[in-house]
């Protein structure tokens, strides 16, 4: 078994997850099944592959130039007001749970 | 006529000709939606207002004897994963269950710019992440062709939806075969563009570097149709590809003779049921004798695409999913004393059990002390993937492999076992992974006149050559 309970739990608290001492149980199980499949990518030999992070560094990129320039068909200027103007603070709060009209409200964030 | 089995270009010029109005087929469409989708379930919202508001424009546009765009008046569904401004968007989630965006995706913006008229949004596996509909935090989506089964996923209800005649044509997404899965399952055409061809701005994000929006249709035409409206360079969406867009439906009718089809061996081996085989090894022989060249290819990596796909897919997914906060627009649990409390408890209740595995997976490759061995193992088996589809393309111009091994299965067949549903997605995967497209293309029944899907995958912006062969076949068939 890759995974233990304490995995389980140290990556349920990296994910922000609470998780119920059922979903626990089933979670070492799920993600120990998954990783014993994921173990075959061990038969490749990577050692001198780069990896890809993404597929447009494939296509439509300025070959001659380096770093961040290739993708210089992304970029564009720096405006102040962005492509689009920013939502209003009234339909930016709509969709919060809680809010007072001007800001988020949240519970207490200092314990003490 | 016939009001709800039309294709884009007959609706369009019934409203044009004025046989018809934009008004009668969204109304022919909403009644088919309530005598049909209480056993089907492919829409989670209706948009009846909006849909109104479009309609009575197109057909103003009409009375005028005014020259219509080119989806003037057809009934459109989207699936739930694209934000529509004012009409609540929920990704299949209970984190999202009250969201509505203040903003349109720009796929959506464009489909109505064409005069579409989106009718409502459909049902999917949460964020994306399935391949049943199963996973929908509101109701599972049935297989109009045997309700007993599921449509596929993630994209269940855009298929379900096009296959009942529920609306002409949808958007859906596909992150790991999520288009043309359904598609196949359905028996309708879905389509997944190269990588970049069309803007991902107001998709709500599972996996960046996979993910992709693309049309379900009951013909390869209306899916070039909508392509050709949807594609192009987005300012909003940087990673959208600054390329011309060709005219796909002009493209369509250029011959097949003389094109090469590579078939690899690795898409015909276990697993692959013997139905599914003799419908696609047929389809095959049907573009031969179209004077396609058939051609043997080898795909040496296909075997590691879903180990490879799940890693990826799944980190990038715990970090595009830690934006549910229950701060700004997702479900708050009641009653929480602290922030932390907030954030976990929030999330727990918020969302369901196959987005907890992933977030889970994927937050784990990536954790210190793993990230080697997983994420960037990963990320270096991709680039072997996506090397075998360039070795093959320098010697064929599409390579064909069934869709999916099996025909639709039953719900709950597969639901109690995440890897088993996992490699329903053995041959859609790799597609993603090296950003080329893919189509699905019906290519007849099981004998429990189950649909079966024949899968064409073409060279990095090249959607042209396999809707061109698609529609060859579709023709012919």
């Amino acid at each position: 078994m890759k995974v233990t309970e304490k995995d389980v739990a140290y990556v349920a608290d990296l994910a922000n997850l609470e998780l119920s001492g059922e979903e626990r149980g089933g979670m070492l199980r799920d993600l120990n099944s998954i990783l014993d499949y994921i173990e075959r990518l061990e038969e490749l030999d990577t050692a001198n592959v780069e990896p890809m992070a993404q597929v447009s560094d494939r296509h439509g990129v300025d070959e001659s130039k380096q770093g961040s320039e290739r993708f210089a068909y992304a970029s564009r200027e720096d405006v102040p007001e962005g492509l689009r103007k920013s939502l209003s603070q009234e339909s930016a709060l709509e969709n919060a749970p809680d809010a007072d009209g001007t800001f988020f409200r949240v519970p207490k964030v200092i314990e003490r | 006529m016939d009001m709800t089995s039309l294709t884009i270009d007959a609706a369009r010029s019934g409203v044009q000709e004025r046989k018809t109005t934009a008004l009668a087929l969204a109304e022919a469409h909403y009644a088919r939606i309530q005598k049909e989708d209480g056993e089907i379930g492919a829409f989670l919202t209706l948009c009846k207002e909006r849909a109104l508001e479009q309609a009575d424009r197109i057909d103003h546009m009409a009375a005028e004897g005014k020259p219509l765009p080119p989806l003037a008046g057809v009934p459109v569904a989207i699936k739930d994963v694209m934000s529509t401004r004012g009409v609540r968007t929920t990704a299949g989630s209970k984190i999202l269950s009250h969201y509505i965006p203040p903003y349109d995706c720009t796929a959506v913006a464009r489909m109505e710019a064409a005069g579409a008229v989106v009718l409502g949004k459909t049902n999917c596996d949460e964020f994306a992440m399935g391949s049943s509909n199963e996973n929908s935090a509101f109701h599972p989506v049935h297989n109009p062709r045997d309700l007993s089964r599921v449509p596929g996923g993630s994209s269940g209800g855009s298929a379900a939806a096009v296959a009942a005649d529920m609306a002409v044509v949808a958007l859906g997404s596909d992150t790991g075969g999520s288009i043309r899965q359904p598609a196949s399952f359905c028996g309708v055409v879905g389509l997944m563009p190269t990588y970049g061809r069309v803007s991902r701005y107001g998709l709500i994000a599972f996996a960046s570097s996979l993910d992709h929006i693309g049309p379900l249709a009951r013909t390869v035409k209306d899916a070039a149709i909508v392509l050709r409206t949807i594609a192009g360079r987005d300012p909003m969406d940087s990673t959208s590809a600054d390329l011309p867009v060709p005219d796909y439906v002009a493209e369509l009718d250029k011959p097949v003779r003389g094109l090469r089809l590579g078939v690899a061996k690795e898409y015909f081996g276990e697993g692959l049921d013997d139905e599914v085989r003799h419908a696609v090894e047929s389809a095959i022989d049907k573009l031969k004798s179209l004077g396609c060249e058939v051609v043997p290819v080898s795909l040496p990596h296909t075997p590691y695409a879903i180990p490879t796909y799940y890693l990826i897919a799944t980190a990038e997914a715990s970090s595009n999913l830690a934006r549910y906060d229950g701060v700004r627009y997702s479900y708050r649990a009641p009653g929480v004393k602290s922030l932390s409390e907030m954030y976990r408890r929030s999330r727990d209740e918020g969302f369901g059990a196959e987005v907890k595995r992933r977030i889970m997976l994927g937050t784990y490759a990536l954790s210190a002390g793993y990230y080697d061995a997983y994420y960037l193992k990963a990320q270096k088996v991709r680039t072997l993937l996506t090397r075998d589809f360039e070795e093959a393309f320098g010697k064929v111009d599409a390579i064909v492999t069934p869709t999916s091994p099996t025909a639709a299965f039953k719900l709950g067949e597969k639901s109690n076992d995440p890897l088993a549903m996992y490699l329903a997605d053995i041959y859609t995967v790799t597609a993603d992974l090296a950003g080329i497209p893919g189509i699905s293309v019906p290519c007849g029944e099981t004998k429990e006149k189950l649909p079966i899907g024949l899968q064409i995958l073409g060279k990095h912006f090249d959607e042209a050559t396999i809707l061109r062969l698609a529609h060859a076949y579709e023709q012919a068939a």
